[in-house]
């Protein structure tokens, strides 16, 4: 049984001229201890699909219709006192800036032991202590200095360590990160990732990596879902939704990767732009950009075709097979 | 944390002295300090005389620094209108002030700091929307007009309570205080809150302003994804980052109280520092005036400073890292 | 997050159908508040400025005073006359003629101050930040001074020594600039500040750099690229600022120290009103002052509605 699933979910919001839409019958699943990449341009719906799942959309976003389900039980329509004690303790949450993530008022300490306390029936030493293991689990050097230090006093690296032991301090079983390396230098971006991916392998966590950025994708993923316009057009496997890519949107995206052991002249590029949620055009949101593109892909919206672990959203590359 | 504090007494002991210019000016050059002193028979000749008997005919600083002297020694000069020494007058009439003005800080707070509050918290509510409504009239309402309104209505049409005077006062001391009277506690109440009432609407909008602000945050929505329970959240969390904001302007409104004292004790002809203020403009009493700057400068820097150093313990972001 | 409707296609993109579109004009026609604010300015404007023709009487023209009409109730009163709508003052003068008169001094001088204030403190905030260095401190210095006072109490100190400084007869003829002069003295500071933040973010870019390598002078970087870009903050608070100038000449007015009864404002009025409160005669204070508070009011929500529309949206 999945961990965490996505069924048709849609999200909408109102504006003055109608209703958008940002996430349209968004279906996804998490294994336990697997990690599901989310990756998209920026718009695609990645973070909402994110906040969805943590019932923090921005209002007056709200969940039109899907649903969540945690370990088989509904939790897109539990109400607000219950998803609190859902939220850091079965799912847990990075966002992408540390520095603002953590509160300038409070000790590193004091956040850390509060959301234990909140979630675990500890005293106020057993709370230190485990913060104390949880630093040191991070790889934060001489954890005890760090307990009492305010967040302006650390690197960004360190910040977005903290960050993690926050997300994990109540032990849930499913961490959602949204873009935890894009606001980090290069030279931290990897070793936050190195992080992740071995605490969640230690702690058997999940994790619903939400990027922009395919390589971290590759590195660190198992299985990946391509997201386009609040849809998702393509998942699968990491290494076959990486190496043999069925939609168009996807194959341009792996196409523009520039590649080392090749040399190049163009950087290829899929011309256009994604839509505004306020313009998607009717039937596959990608049609206006596609070199494949009939007339049969403007009218109807295609559904994930494939069969097995590999699916996608091109009914076109579907006959093609 | 040393040189930050010692940067600030230095910034306020700048105020100070370029209000004391601006003081021993006036003093100086406004108004006529002889012709004040003497009766109009005087001739040109002996008024010269008297001119340099009072150290008038010295050069500029030195006459700066004795007014400096004098200032220090509480000597502040003579009222033309009032006949009295200025320094008298201002410890005979500060009470009045100091009571007033404290009365009106302790309604807004306590007024104003809970209902910005409930009012960013619970935004939808009808309680809400009428307090953020109520508190844009009260900023369109002069302090003035407010005065006389309330008048019309609790004194005039009620009768309830006085439009004038402070009641029944007792002497303590120096201090006369109206609050130990039934009389002077009632004679109170309309003038707090006619001052008390444009601060308790800034102070609704500013705290509602600043907690929408904080409840926006990247930190507060990662709390919120961490399971912290909302009541936490707001109490605990969003107050504590609000409060930072809210403590300059509460500092920065025992200043205004003073300031806006002069308008209510004019309507409500309450015997203060901003009564004599008003009638010493009405007749170019140039020592009083002067006095009145200083009086209010010293008051204004001090508070000032004080919540500086206040937020210099609060905030941890401006102290210097300890490594 | 907001989608814009796209205007490539339409048929007609004239600029009434742009200004029906824009985001301004929604956040106007959906507020009941900022439009009846706008209409109830318009009429008062318009009063204020055509009242020399518009008004029934001369108020102050002592010739055509009547003493015997002093005290005349409104006209839904027992007493009142046709001739004097809203009554009478103490002097006989016609109410609802001296309101036009009276808003029309007070809207001069709110006006005044605001340009005044804004000018000087835009250019100094400028200034401030192109120059830099020694100018820049000094006058920030002197704007951190200023502002430890609020401005009320820096009118009053302003206008009361330039009191003492005149002999009395020229009190009455010289207020309106003493008023001027003190109101707009105590409220340059907020305007400099902004301009000043608002400069430096952009002297610091990089278009900058290239105009004052290609030889721009000071005045065309300032003018052409720096200035367009405060102009939103500006409007804001000078919104605000004329509300804030109306109540503060006001009370100047009320204390005795702002505009004379020969020339008055609306504070004016409710000072020569004031004592009559307790006898009876409520109209001759209530009236200026109930103006007053619709003037203010209503300039408060446009400027409320100003922000609305110049600050970036959040959704």
């Amino acid at each position: 049984m999945a961990l965490l699933e996505l069924r048709s979910v849609r999200v909408e919001f109102p504006n003055r001229w109608g209703t958008l839409v940002a996430l349209d019958d968004v279906s996804l699943e998490l294994a336990p201890g697997e990690t599901l990449g989310v990756v998209g341009e920026s718009g695609a719906g990645k973070s909402m699909t994110g906040a969805a799942v943590m019932q923090l959309l921005p209002p007056p976003a709200r969940i039109a219709a899907g649903e969540i389900l945690l370990e088989g039980r509904r939790i897109d329509d539990l109400p607000a006192a219950a998803m609190d004690k859902i939220r850091g303790r079965r799912i847990g949450a990075i966002f992408q800036d540390p520095l603002t993530s953590l509160n300038p008022l409070f000790t590193i300490g004091d956040q850390i032991e509060e959301t234990i306390r909140t979630h675990l029936p500890v005293g106020a030493a057993e709370a230190r202590e485990r913060a104390l293991n949880l630093l040191r689990e991070v790889g934060i050097p001489a954890p005890a200095q760090r307990l009492s230090a305010y967040p302006h006093e650390l690197s960004g690296g360190m910040r977005q360590r903290v960050v993690i032991a926050l997300a994990l301090c109540a032990e849930p079983s499913v961490i959602i990160a949204d873009e935890p390396t894009t606001a980090l230098d290069v030279s931290i971006q990897a070793q936050v990732i190195v992080l992740l991916k071995r605490l969640c392998r230690q702690h058997g966590t999940a994790v619903l990596l939400i990027t922009h950025d395919m390589g971290i994708i590759a590195e660190t993923a198992d299985r990946v879902a391509v997201m386009y316009a609040g849809r998702v057009i393509e998942i699968g496997p990491v290494d076959d939704v990486v190496r043999r890519p069925c939609h168009p949107y996807t194959k341009g995206l792996m196409a523009a990767i520039p590649r080392l052991h090749r040399s190049e002249r163009r950087l290829e590029q899929i011309p256009g732009a994604m839509p505004s949620l306020a313009d998607i055009p009717p039937g596959c949101a990608f049609h206006p950009r596609c070199g494949m593109a009939v007339e049969n892909c403007s009218r109807k919206v295609p559904g994930l075709h494939g069969r097995g672990l590999h699916r996608h959203a091109c009914a076109l590359a579907a006959e093609a097979t | 944390m040393l040189a930050q504090v010692g940067k600030r007494v230095y910034q306020a002991a700048l105020v100070m002295l370029v209000v004391a210019v601006i003081a021993f000016g006036s003093f100086r050059f406004l108004g006529d300090p002889v012709s004040n002193m003497v009766g109009p028979e005087v001739t040109p000749d002996e008024k010269a005389q008297i001119a340099a008997e009072l150290g008038l005919a010295d050069p500029l600083p030195v006459q700066f620094l004795r007014f400096l002297g004098n200032v220090l020694r509480g000597d502040l000069g003579r009222s033309y209108q009032l006949r009295q020494p200025v320094a008298e007058l201002i410890v005979e009439r500060a009470p009045a002030t100091l009571e007033l003005a404290l009365a009106a800080a302790f309604l807004s707070m306590i007024v104003g700091l809970p209902l910005g509050i409930y009012t960013a918290v619970r935004s939808r509510s009808a309680v809400a929307k009428f307090a953020m409504a109520a508190s844009l009239l009260g900023v369109s309402i002069p302090s003035f007009l407010l005065g006389i309104l309330l008048i019309m209505l609790f004194s005039v049409d009620l009768g309830w309570l006085p439009s004038f005077g402070r009641g029944d006062v007792v002497q303590v001391g120096w201090w006369s205080t109206g609050l130990l009277t039934l009389g002077g506690l009632k004679a109170l109440i309309l003038p707090s809150v006619t001052l008390a009432a444009f601060q308790t609407t800034m102070m609704v909008r500013l705290v509602n302003a600043e907690m929408l602000e904080v409840l926006r945050t990247d930190y507060i929505r990662f709390a919120r994804a961490r399971g912290i329970r909302a009541r936490t959240l707001y109490f605990r969390h969003a107050m504590r980052n609000t409060m930072i904001p809210v403590l300059t302007v509460t500092g920065l409104q025992v200043g205004h109280l003073i300031a806006f004292s002069v308008i209510t004790e004019t309507v409500f002809q309450w015997p203060g520092l901003g009564l004599l203020f008003i009638q010493a403009v009405n007749f170019a009493d140039v020592p009083v005036i002067a006095a009145y700057l200083l009086f209010v400068a010293l008051v204004f820097v001090s508070v000032n400073l004080a919540i500086d150093m206040l937020y210099l313990l609060v905030d941890p972001r401006l102290r210097v890292a300890r490594r | 997050m907001t989608g814009r409707v796209s205007t490539a296609a339409s048929p007609s993109n004239s600029i009434w159908r742009r200004i029906h579109r824009s985001d301004a004009w929604y956040s106007f026609i959906t507020s009941p508040t900022t439009v009846v604010a706008m209409m109830a300015t318009v009429v008062i404007v318009l009063a204020a400025v055509f009242a020399p023709w518009l008004a029934p009487h001369t108020p102050f023209d002592a010739d055509s005073v009547n003493l015997g009409d002093a005290f005349t109730p409104p006209v839904w009163a027992a007493e009142g006359m046709r001739t004097y709508i809203l009554g009478t003052d103490g002097q006989g003068r016609d109410m609802l003629s001296a309101l036009m008169f009276g808003s029309r001094t007070s809207l001069l001088v709110g006006l005044a101050v605001v340009l005044i204030s804004a000018t000087t403190g835009v250019a100094l905030g400028l200034s401030c930040a192109y120059f830099g260095g020694l100018l820049d401190s000094f006058i920030m210095r002197a704007a951190d001074v200023q502002l430890t006072f609020p401005s009320i109490l820096i009118a009053l100190l302003v206008d009361g020594l330039t009191r003492a400084a005149l002999p009395r007869e020229m009190h009455d003829a010289m207020a309106l600039y003493v008023v001027i002069a003190s109101l707009s003295l105590a409220n340059w500071v907020q305007y400099a500040r902004i301009v000043r933040g608002a400069a430096m973010v952009e002297l610091r870019k990089d278009y900058v750099e290239a105009a004052r390598v290609t030889g721009a002078s000071a005045r065309a970087i300032m003018f052409g690229h720096v200035l367009p870009n405060v102009v939103s903050p500006v409007l804001v608070i000078g919104t605000l600022g004329l509300a804030l100038a109306m109540i503060n000449e006001a009370t100047l007015s009320y204390l005795g120290v702002g505009m004379p009864i020969t020339q008055p404002s609306l504070g004016t009025l409710i000072r020569n009103g004031n004592d009559f409160l307790f006898s009876g005669e409520w109209w001759i204070a209530i009236f200026p002052g109930a103006l007053l508070v619709v003037m203010v009011l209503a300039i408060n929500l446009l400027g409320d509605w100003a922000r609305r529309v110049l600050n970036p949206r959040l959704r």
